[in-house]
């Protein structure tokens, strides 16, 4: 058991005890440091001027990804290396990013900017062969710029960050390869004292057992939600558990069955192999927060916060998941959508937490959809979340299995529909009116900011019309304005 | 002496004087003077500045409970007692006047008797930390009795409650031609409000001095608004309170009256505390408690001939002002100013009403009223081309501006039509708008679920202040022994690069290289009464006094010297550091200076500049408010799903009039930038309030701004190949900080071109902002039948 959290800064290793169990990286950052470069923009991890990059070990390989240090705890860097705005400049010389941005005339007001450099830094690590334009804009849809209107961001981009990494950091990774293994020990933290702590146990039973001591703590992946209740609630909250280093919550494990994915993985990690269950689902994930969420924000932490308008659960509902929840040394396990019994209310016992999601694998005579809808296409949360999957025999439909988010209170399956599409044919659309109108049944969806009650009724026929459209043979390319699946993929890999 | 170079001549028309201009300091493309601060994070803003020993931070409190009511009673005890509290600030506190509006008197720091809308601040939290004082704000215990809000423009006018009185521009008798005519049109429309979402919210920083002196870092774009306004509450004179704003994270208009209250609660925590004081809102809190652009309901009629060209207009503007006057009068006016947008009305009735709300009072934005007008006037190029069935080019083409001809509903000649229509002509070539078109409807025919369309709309844009004595301003220039030059004005920065531009001048007007001249923050101790930096006008305006300053001095040095030396003045030129006698080096100009401080010439002076050729009798509606006007135009085409209402847009072509710019990339930026920035207002960025009138769009998370996907790769932006600005600006250049906000009205027009293909003849029934909702609506309504 460790008290202190161990990072890395600027090649040294920083070892904290935590005063404050819920300071935050970026008040760390400006107001311990005293580094100004890092802005505050939002306070929610939504503008992106906070900006900066972790450096982990993932797999052997050191991986940077940028995180909102706004809205991320201090605690949660412990086995990272910490870079800010201020590391980039190496002996008077600008990093390539910081050099491209200046010559491409990439800042006005420059308050942003920092954040877009720290972004496009670690897309300068990252490997990115045929680098294209919407590659860029999609990897900087966290990172608001009012100013520019973003040309002159994405030319400095694409200048900078096609070739390989050639910096500072790149040359020295070994090293900060080796600095980072030595402080991954493996061993639980708890700095602070038995009151107020911020701890970060290293298996799931240390988790376990602490949670059943705290009940009264706070569980917290990506905080990517919990940062909000403290900076926007200015909420008190004496405990926190996280479970970034939960070893046996990162785990990604694909069987021939499915795909397991514990409740520490973040979006980023799973995008992949969920990706490779459906293209759909690959945008959707795409279309989750930003770079900077999906670095932090788990699918766990979607599902067990319990948003009726989180991405991921109608997508894994539609898919049939199950979730795995434990408490102390017992494991249970329930579909999905049981979980998700009311508006902020779910099936999660005193000192129960979500332990894993397990995915199966689409059949071969399944078709699976996804459709997001929102008011701006990235970095958005749904006005509506739709997912289908429809079992075919011969073009007709013997199953079908739709969920929607921001339709009810919870994210729901629409019954009425699913049982008006059996026997429906694919060929033939005048059989697809019964299912077309009970879907407008299914729900009594509220009016909001995001979108009107009468709307939300209209996109959800809309989309199950749309999905039946495109199942039936249709491309997307004549069915959709963005997130087009690859020419000739109807069915599921 | 003449300024160096082309501020009086005529226009630079023949070849030779635009290669000459190519190699001046002044229209090269240089950085950004803090691109390389940006891109390191070494730039300070007023957070960034090292805190002072004993800072304390003031935090605003509000009543969450209601957007109107009396305040009963007001128990801060617990917020008193709470942890790290050093004092709490209501309205007795404020030893002047409890006031921080731009004019009119009607913006309390301090709530007293009444909350007039959600959000409104009742007292403020010093203490020893930020989220301290945030905390604190919580424990207030607020009693109010409530009564009915009044939250829109239809609810005002049913309530028939105006800040300021109606207004109108009347040239002939266009109700009654158009109630005669037999060719006419008739429709109405909402355009949506919109948030400026600068990066950095609004701060300030107080320190208090000797007698009652304060010091203000303010991130303001009307430092001198903000000291007449600190100095009105704290009971000061005006020459006791320094502003100060280096740069802001992004303005938009957000900071011109804005900015007072943040700075009048923090100076008066430094006055009560006697420690320096910083009050920064926090993001949700300053959209809520922030004025925006104002949303209008607009009702429009006109007769036409069959080729499309008007013959009458009737125009009501009505907008939705909030709470209080605030700049409400000249925004209103400005939506008046451009109901025209480009085209000639033979006769025309433009009404204006200012609706009193309770809600955040409205306030300038990026073209300040410019872009409602605006889009009615192209809302009306497009019902006639449906009603018509025209290309909608045509009809825009019909009814623009000719030659020199033209008049504006207000009066005033154009005279730059001929500029106008190349412009649009040039774009309309370089966009191939005509082979477009067919191939749009091509697709549309082969397309049920997709539809594209496609747009060309024109912009042009008045400049000036239309309060006359705006249109000043002051510039204090020092020249060092060393021949480093310091530079000082009245402008701010807040992105737009004008420091950089005025910099170039400055330099250019010396005869001394970029490097040499030192730029610093605006300070009302430097350059008093200074105009905001607003209305497009900082580059013409600062610009011009800096010249104006650098000229005396400058004549001062050449007179030395050709007395000293025995030369005429006219043979000495001074061009990158170096004096010249005639082709002949004589001396750097730091030799120059030292030889001119010794015999004791001053090295130092102001500058001054006052708009000529304008103005403007509001009360009868005449004359000429504005200098010249700054055109451009756009082509867009978009995409649209008709199942769900979602749109994307494919392709921008731009083509904008700078005159001769002053700086090419600097201005590339304010047309990329502010064309994407009206997008937003077009299409994603919707202001929601509830029925009790609580903003519910008050974070990144609910309001959408664009972001980097939103703006189409393929995005052609030039610089029209222009001749000059006819009138006598500073190099001939034109203002570009508002103008191309309004060219993507050509997205909106697009849009409602393919919703329009669903069903030609009728105008569907689209407001703006065109949100997917938007959209999906009015291609139901299309499909029933229903126009707008």
């Amino acid at each position: 058991m460790r008290s202190a959290i161990s990072f890395l800064r600027s090649g040294k290793v920083v070892s904290l005890e935590l005063t404050n169990p819920t300071q935050t990286l970026l008040d760390y950052i400006r107001l311990s440091e005293k580094k100004t470069g890092t802005k505050e923009g939002c306070r929610e991890g939504d503008c992106g001027a906070c900006t900066v990059a972790l450096g982990r070990l993932r797999d052997g390989e050191l991986v940077y990804e940028p995180v909102n240090s706004c809205i991320l705890l201090l605690g949660q860097i412990d086995g990272c290396e910490l870079v800010t705005v201020e590391d980039l400049v190496s002996e008077g010389v600008m990093h390539p990013v910081q050099q491209a941005l200046a010559d491409h005339h990439g800042s006005q007001c420059g308050f942003c900017t920092p954040g877009f450099v720290m972004n496009l830094f670690t897309l300068y690590h990252q490997s990115k062969e045929g680098l294209s334009h919407s590659d860029i804009t999609h990897w900087l849809s966290g990172n608001l710029c009012r100013c520019t209107g973003y040309r002159p961001i994405v030319d400095a981009a694409l200048e900078a960050c096609a070739g390989a990494a050639n910096d500072v950091f790149s040359a020295r990774a070994a090293e900060t390869m080796r600095m980072l293994a030595s402080i991954n020990d493996g061993a639980d933290v708890l700095s602070g004292s038995e009151d107020s702590f911020f701890a970060s146990p290293a298996s799931a039973s240390s988790l376990a057992e602490l949670y059943a001591k705290h009940t009264d703590a706070t569980l917290v992946a990506g905080a990517t939600d919990v940062g909000l209740w403290l900076t926007k609630q200015m909420r008190v909250l004496p405990k926190i558990i996280s479970l970034n280093r939960v070893a046996d919550l990162q785990k990604l494990a694909e069987t021939t069955t499915g795909l397991h994915i514990g409740a520490g993985v973040t979006y980023a990690q799973a995008q992949e192999s969920l990706a490779a269950f459906d293209p759909d689902i690959g945008e959707v994930i795409s279309r989750i927060g930003s770079k900077q969420i999906r670095a932090s924000g788990t699918i766990g932490g979607n599902i067990a916060n319990g948003s009726p308008i989180g991405d991921s659960p109608p997508v894994l509902i539609a898919l049939d998941a199950t979730l795995k929840l434990r408490k102390g040394d017992v494991s249970r396990e329930l579909p999905l959508e049981d979980f998700f019994i009311d508006y902020g209310k779910q099936d999660r016992g005193n000192a129960e937490f979500v332990e894993e999601i397990f995915v199966p694998r689409l059949d071969a005579n399944q078709v699976f959809r996804a459709y997001k809808i929102s008011k701006r296409f990235d970095q958005d949360i749904s006005a509506v979340m739709a997912a289908f999957r429809f079992t075919l025999v011969e073009n007709r439909i013997t199953e079908a299995r739709i969920a929607f988010g921001g339709m009810a209170a919870t994210p729901k399956r629409a019954a009425g529909a699913e049982t008006a599409l059996i026997g429906v044919s694919l060929d033939d659309p005048s059989t697809w009116t019964t299912a077309q109108n009970a879907i407008k049944q299914d729900y009594s969806p509220i009016t909001d900011m995001r979108a009107s009650s009468a709307y939300r009724r209209d996109i959800a026929q809309a989309l199950l019309t749309k999905a039946l459209v495109e199942a039936a043979g249709t491309s997307t390319s004549k069915t959709r304005v963005v997130g087009q699946r690859p020419e000739g993929v109807t069915h599921a890999a | 002496m003449q300024p160096d170079g082309l501020v009086m001549d005529s226009p630079a028309s023949d070849d030779k004087r635009v290669e000459q201009m190519e190699q001046r300091v002044a229209s090269r493309s240089t950085k950004h003077d803090s691109a390389d601060k940006h891109v390191t994070g070494e730039a300070r803003y007023i957070d960034d500045i090292p805190e002072p020993d004993g800072l304390l931070h003031v935090y605003p409190g509000w009543y969450r409970g209601a957007a109107r009511g009396k305040i009963l009673s007001m128990d801060l005890d617990a917020v008193r007692s709470a942890e790290g509290v050093v004092a709490v600030l209501s309205a007795k506190d404020i030893p002047g006047i409890n006031d921080c509006s731009p004019a009119m008197g009607d913006d309390p720091v301090f709530a007293e008797d009444e909350i007039v809308f959600h959000g409104q601040v009742v007292f403020a939290v010093v203490a020893t930390d930020r989220d301290a004082a945030r905390r604190a704000c919580q424990l207030a215990k607020i009693e109010v009795e409530a009564s009915e809000p009044v939250l829109n423009v239809a609810q005002a006018r049913d309530a028939g409650i105006t800040v300021l009185p109606d207004y109108l521009f009347k040239k002939g008798e266009a109700e009654q031609s158009v109630k005669d005519s037999s060719s006419s049109v008739t429709t109405s429309f909402e355009i949506g409000g919109q948030e400026h979402f600068y990066l950095e919210g609004q701060i300030s920083m107080a320190l208090p001095g000797e007698d009652g002196e304060l010091y203000v870092h303010c991130s303001t774009q009307h430092p001198s608004e903000v000291q007449h306004n600190v100095a009105k509450a704290l009971d000061l004179d005006e020459a006791a309170v320094t502003v100060e704003i280096r740069r802001m994270g992004g303005a938009f208009g957000g900071k011109e009256s804005q900015a007072s209250q943040w700075a009048t609660l923090a100076a008066l925590g430094a006055h009560v505390t006697g420690r320096p004081c910083k009050c920064r809102l926090d993001r949700d809190d300053d959209m809520i408690m922030t004025g925006k652009r104002h949303d209008f309901l607009t009702e429009l009629s006109a007769s036409f001939e069959a080729n499309g060209k008007l013959n009458a207009v009737v125009m009501d503007l009505d907008s939705r002002c909030g709470c209080s006057a605030d700049l409400s009068l000249g925004i209103n006016d400005r939506a008046m100013f451009h109901s025209d947008n480009a085209y000639q009305y033979p006769e025309s009735l433009i009404r204006s009403r200012r609706f009193k709300t309770n809600t955040v009072s409205n306030t300038a934005f990026r073209g300040f009223g410019g872009p409602q007008g605006m889009l009615a006037a192209e809302r009306l190029m497009d019902a006639i081309a449906c009603k018509t069935g025209l290309d909608p080019l045509d009809v825009r083409l019909a009814n623009l501006y000719e030659g020199d001809k033209g008049v504006t509903p207000f009066g005033m000649p154009v005279e730059e039509g001929d500029v106008l229509l190349d412009i649009i002509t040039t774009l309309e070539k370089s966009s191939n708008y005509r082979e477009r078109r067919k191939e749009v409807e091509a697709f549309n025919a082969n397309s049920p679920i997709l539809k594209k369309g496609l747009a060309l709309t024109p912009v042009k844009f008045g400049i000036s202040f239309t309060l006359l004595h705006l249109n000043q301003a002051g510039a204090l220039v020092h020249v060092y022994k060393d021949g480093s030059v310091q530079l000082n004005h009245g402008g701010t920065e807040m992105g737009q690069g004008l420091f950089q531009k005025v910099a170039q001048v400055a330099a250019q007007e010396l005869g001394v290289s970029l490097d040499k001249v030192k730029i610093t923050a605006t300070n009302t101790a430097k350059v008093p009464n200074t105009s905001p930096t607003a209305a497009s006008s900082g580059a013409d305006l600062n610009g011009m006094a800096v010249a104006n300053a650098c000229n005396i001095i400058k004549d001062r040095l050449l007179k030395f010297a050709a007395d000293q030396d025995g030369v005429a003045i006219e043979s000495i030129r001074v061009s990158d550091n170096v004096v010249y006698y005639g082709d002949e080096r004589a001396m750097s100009f730091r030799d120059l200076v030292q030889r001119a401080y010794l015999a004791r010439i001053s090295l130092s002076s102001t500058g001054f500049y006052a708009t000529p050729k304008i103005d403007w009798d509001r009360e009868n509606a005449t004359g000429r408010p504005f200098l010249y006007f700054a055109y451009g135009a756009s082509c867009s085409e978009v995409l649209i799903d008709t199942l769900t209402g979602e749109m994307k847009v494919e392709r921008v072509d731009v083509l904008h009039d700078v005159g001769h710019s002053l700086n090419p990339a600097l201005d590339r930026g304010q047309i990329e930038g502010g064309f994407v920035q009206g997008m937003g207002w077009l299409t994603t960025e919707e202001l929601v309030w509830d029925d009790e009138g609580r903003l519910r769009t008050h974070a990144p998370s609910t309001y959408k701004i664009p972001t980097a996907s939103d703006v189409p790769a393929d995005f052609r932006v030039d610089l029209y190949a222009s001749k000059g600005n006819p009138e006598k600006t500073i190099y001939r250049s034109k203002a570009v900080g508002e103008p191309p906000l309004m060219l993507p009205i050509s997205v909106f027009c697009a849009i409602n071109d393919a919703i329009s293909s669903l069903r030609p003849g009728l105008l569907p029934q689209l407001r703006a902002p065109a949100t997917a909702e938007a959209i999906l609506h009015a291609v139901h309504m299309i499909k029933k039948g229903q126009g707008a």
